[in-house]
């Protein structure tokens, strides 16, 4: 494709406008912070359908495990706000990734569409059982505390914050396709009876993947929390009809399975979404529903995966000796 | 744990709620039968089997604010269901059947959210019941009551079981959809119109759910957001009971629907849910667990 | 009997159909072993029994002395016992190189290994096979790309890839083109004789099996009829009925 220098060049322009963003257009802070989640949930979902093919109808929960951990420390460590927003973020992910080993040991285990279908489960109880557990507010939810400063700052700082999750899990992400890791999950996705025929560590990888998922998700569930300032247990922790679905539909929009689909795909369908909200209103949910079936039957693919099929080049695609760069797996 | 002790004062409270349970856990077998049907035959796990149910419930609730008795909701969701079937059938999912697994559970998915925000659109976001107009029985001396139409849905539910246990054993058609089920190449080859027995599998899913969501608008509520639940204890049915076996089928119905009636007794009403949607992975997990033991999967 | 792979009294049933009828042989280490029968007579179900594909419902396997019989495949696999599948199973949407890549053996990885790049010895290593099965020129190529007979070849240099112990192959020459037949006998002796690979070889073809195997057992109706030099089988009258006679 383009040369290292290219690269590297294209990926500073691209990191330039993304920092100047928010404060460019100030007024759009928020939506560029919900535009890094919704950046952010598509590739963890996509580690886990995409590239290793198990579809995970219930990844928001550590979102929800996350939003509501932090705001718990939040509530009751009486510390100040950054302190305890901090140390709240790192028992949320301490937490989600608990959650994510402690479930996964059981529920990887189960097969393709069992695990689907658990997962949908998974996701639904959540919400169920935080809605009516008072030690967390129940049905009333959870409120986090008001940001310290000015008008326009809290915004801003969750822009960046989010850029940052969204960036560190791209990051994170992309170093374990290109290794070891990436090899062991697309081969479990390709055949897991071969894979474990042949010896691979099955139940560890899927784990481990879950983990990594969970991680960011629950990061962003606790900054999410403090954004929109209130934890409602079925319309924002545990958004199975919102955030759950979209989670799915963005990262097959872009292509699964690929390192910049989810990230495409993403992008796509927050700047569109606002575009139907305002125009379709409740309607849009339905078109939603629409988009899935229509995307996963006639363009299962998605935008990069098509764009592979018809341009491999592209991508590296080679077939023989002669166009092919030597390559070691594991470099970046 | 109060009401641990409560049932230990009143133990007759305990037959209550198992009673209840075991009536509305006729209408999940119903569901359950359907998924097993559609699962074996077409290998589909159709997610969207709930929003059937639900769909069926909203026939019973306009047929009563018409001014009829709802339990001519019962045929009517059946018919209109069946057509929608094969309508989607038709239009969606006689693209996925051949396709691997992932993508038709992503397109049941699809269709789940679909005509659950479409009902929500156009129904509304409300709970309503479909009232019957039927009395309650009062038995064992006023210790115990049960609903006369809980008691009609029921029958009614065993009936609509028995009758397409019926005709997949009896009917030609229901002889084909059997075959295709056990080999599909092989049922081509016999002659067997495939296509339309795939339809009609998926259309008299359908027809099954939409006549179980009318029993359950009427003995319990109906909302655009129910379909979820159903789907999942159809699911959990199908799990434990497996594929072919109507007698567990209805065992693993009632006995879900006793069980959930006592937790949300013991746990609260709010906490049903949370019971339902939790036992499923619980029951998911609890299986691989065994089944691996002994060298083998969920398959 | 002592060997590498000891199987004994093994009885597997579906259903109402015995597929394995108290079958007892033995792999010795180093040896290249056959198992012929015609079709149906359990030899792909004793295979599943021994790597632990499905249960065995009564007797005994052992690999190397320890029971493995109850174990699972990945465990199995990670002790050194590896298979090849007849319909020939390889991750068709990576290249050869990445298949063989993941590969390697398994039974010493752990938390931190997984993270880490391949070492350079791996990748020569992945060569190295790739050069012996003839595939060195399309290492780039999507698996799923490759011929037939080169993805049945890919498979089997991912098999040596796992440095397994003793190899269980399931008609490595079915679907072969019988000009490249030799070829593959030829590196499947090297294999036993370079690498040191134990084979465990089901095999429909005579002419593989009387050039290929010192010991050759047969099964037929999922019991064991005979086991012996190819040679001698091969004229046992048992064996000749039951490829000829009725069924």
């Amino acid at each position: 494709m383009t040369s290292q220098l290219e690269k590297t060049i294209l990926y500073a322009i691209a990191l330039a406008a993304a920092l100047a963003a928010p404060w460019l257009f100030p007024n759009f802070a928020t939506q560029i912070a919900f535009l890094w989640m919704m950046v952010l949930f598509a590739l963890t979902w996509d580690i886990m359908g995409g590239q290793m093919g198990y579809n995970s109808f219930g990844n928001i929960f550590f979102f929800g495990v996350g939003a509501y951990a932090c705001a718990v420390v939040q509530r009751d460590s009486g510390l100040d706000y950054f302190t305890a927003f901090a140390v709240g973020m790192a028992l949320a992910a301490v937490i989600g990734v608990a959650a994510a080993a402690i479930l996964g040991s059981g529920m990887l285990g189960l097969r393709g569409h069992y695990f689907a279908i658990a997962t949908l489960g998974l996701g639904i109880a959540g919400g169920e059982i935080a809605s009516g557990w008072d030690y967390i507010g129940a049905g009333s939810g959870l409120e986090t505390p008001l940001y310290p400063g000015e008008i326009g700052a809290r915004e801003m700082f969750f822009a960046y914050l989010f850029f940052v999750l969204a960036v560190a899990s791209f990051i994170v992400l992309t170093r374990l396709y290109a290794g070891r890791f990436g090899l062991a999950i697309n081969a479990i996705r390709d055949d897991e009876d071969k894979a474990e025929a042949m010896g691979l560590h099955t139940t560890r990888y899927k784990t481990v993947a879950w983990c990594v998922s969970a991680f960011f998700l629950s990061l962003a569930g606790g900054a999410a929390g403090n954004m929109i300032g209130f934890i409602d247990p079925r319309d924002v922790a545990f958004a199975g009809v919102t955030f759950g679905v979209w989670m799915v539909l963005m990262a097959i929009l872009g292509g699964k399975g690929t390192i910049w689909g989810p990230v495409i795909g993403a992008m796509i369908f927050h700047v569109t979404q606002e575009l139907f909200w305002t125009y379709l209103l409740g309607w849009q949910r339905v078109a939603l529903g629409l988009l899935i079936i229509l995307i996963v039957v006639f363009f299962p693919l998605g935008i990069l995966g098509w764009v592979r099929e018809r341009w491999p080049e592209l991508f590296d695609d080679t077939a023989d000796e002669a166009g092919a760069v030597e390559r070691r797996v594991g470099e970046p | 744990m109060d009401s641990l002790l409560i049932l230990y004062d009143q133990p007759v409270r305990l037959l209550q709620i198992v009673v209840d349970g075991l009536l509305v856990g006729s209408i999940f077998a119903l569901a359950a039968y359907g998924m097993a049907l559609v699962w074996g035959v077409m290998n589909i796990i159709n997610i969207a089997q709930g929003e059937f149910v639900m769909l069926g419930g909203f026939v019973a609730l306009y047929v009563a604010e018409a001014g009829f008795s709802p339990l001519f909701g019962v045929p009517l969701a059946a018919v209109i269901l069946y057509l929608v079937g094969w309508v989607l059938y038709r239009s969606v999912i006689f693209r996925v059947v051949d396709k691997d697994l992932f993508i038709s559970i992503l397109a049941t998915f699809g269709l789940s959210i679909l005509l659950q925000q479409l009902a929500n659109q156009l129904f509304g976001a409300d709970v309503r019941t479909a009232e019957s107009g039927l009395e309650t029985l009062v038995l064992l001396g006023g210790k115990l009551t049960v609903a006369e139409i809980k008691l009609a849905a029921f029958a009614l539910a065993l009936l609509l079981g028995g009758g397409l246990f019926t005709f997949l054993r009896h009917s030609r058609l229901g002889q084909a959809i059997r075959a295709t089920a056990q080999n599909a190449r092989a049922a081509r080859i016999m002659g067997i119109n495939t296509d339309r027995v795939y339809a009609t599998t998926f259309a008299l899913n359908a027809a099954i759910c939409g006549a179980a969501g009318a029993l359950v608008a009427m003995t319990w509520v109906v909302h655009p957001y129910l379909g979820l639940t159903y789907t999942v204890r159809a699911f959990m049915i199908v799990v434990v009971a497996g594929l072919g076996n109507l007698a567990a089928v209805i065992a693993a119905g009632l006995g879900l629907g006793a069980a959930e009636n006592f937790a949300g007794f013991v746990l609260g009403a709010e906490y049903q849910a949370a019971f339902v949607f939790s036992l499923l992975v619980v029951i998911l997990v609890w299986r691989n667990f065994r089944l691996g033991r002994q060298r083998r999967y969920l398959k | 009997m002592t060997g590498l792979l000891e199987v004994e009294s093994l009885t597997k049933t579906f259903g109402g159909v015995v597929a394995n009828d108290n079958v007892t042989l033995a792999v010795p280490e180093g040896a290249i072993v056959g198992l012929i029968g015609p079709n149906g007579s359990g030899k792909t179900t004793l295979f599943n029994s021994i790597v632990g594909y499905h249960p065995v419902d009564h007797g005994s396997i052992r690999f190397d002395g320890a029971e493995i019989s109850a174990l699972r495949v990945p465990e199995i696999a990670r002790l050194g016992l590896v298979r090849t599948f007849q319909q020939t199973r390889i991750y068709g949407q990576m290249d050869c190189v990445r298949n063989m890549l993941i590969s390697v053996p398994h039974a010493e990885e752990d938390l931190w290994t997984m993270f880490s790049p391949y070492p350079a010895e791996t990748t020569e290593r992945a060569g190295e096979l790739l050069e012996f099965v003839g595939l060195y020129e399309k290492r780039y190529m999507r698996a799923g790309e490759l011929s037939f007979g080169q993805q049945k070849l890919l498979e089997f240099a991912m098999a040596l890839m796992n440095a397994p112990r003793l190899l269980l192959l399931d008609e490595p020459t079915a679907g072969i083109n019988p000009t490249l037949i030799n070829d593959l006998i030829d590196r499947l002796k090297r294999a036993n004789a370079e690498i040191g690979i134990t084979l465990f070889v089901i095999e429909h073809n005579m002419r593989v099996i009387m050039d290929l195997v010192e010991h050759v057992y047969c099964l037929a109706h999922g019991e064991l009829l005979a086991g012996g030099a190819p040679q001698q089988v091969r004229q046992d009258p048992r064996v000749i009925e039951a490829y000829l006679g009725g069924q």
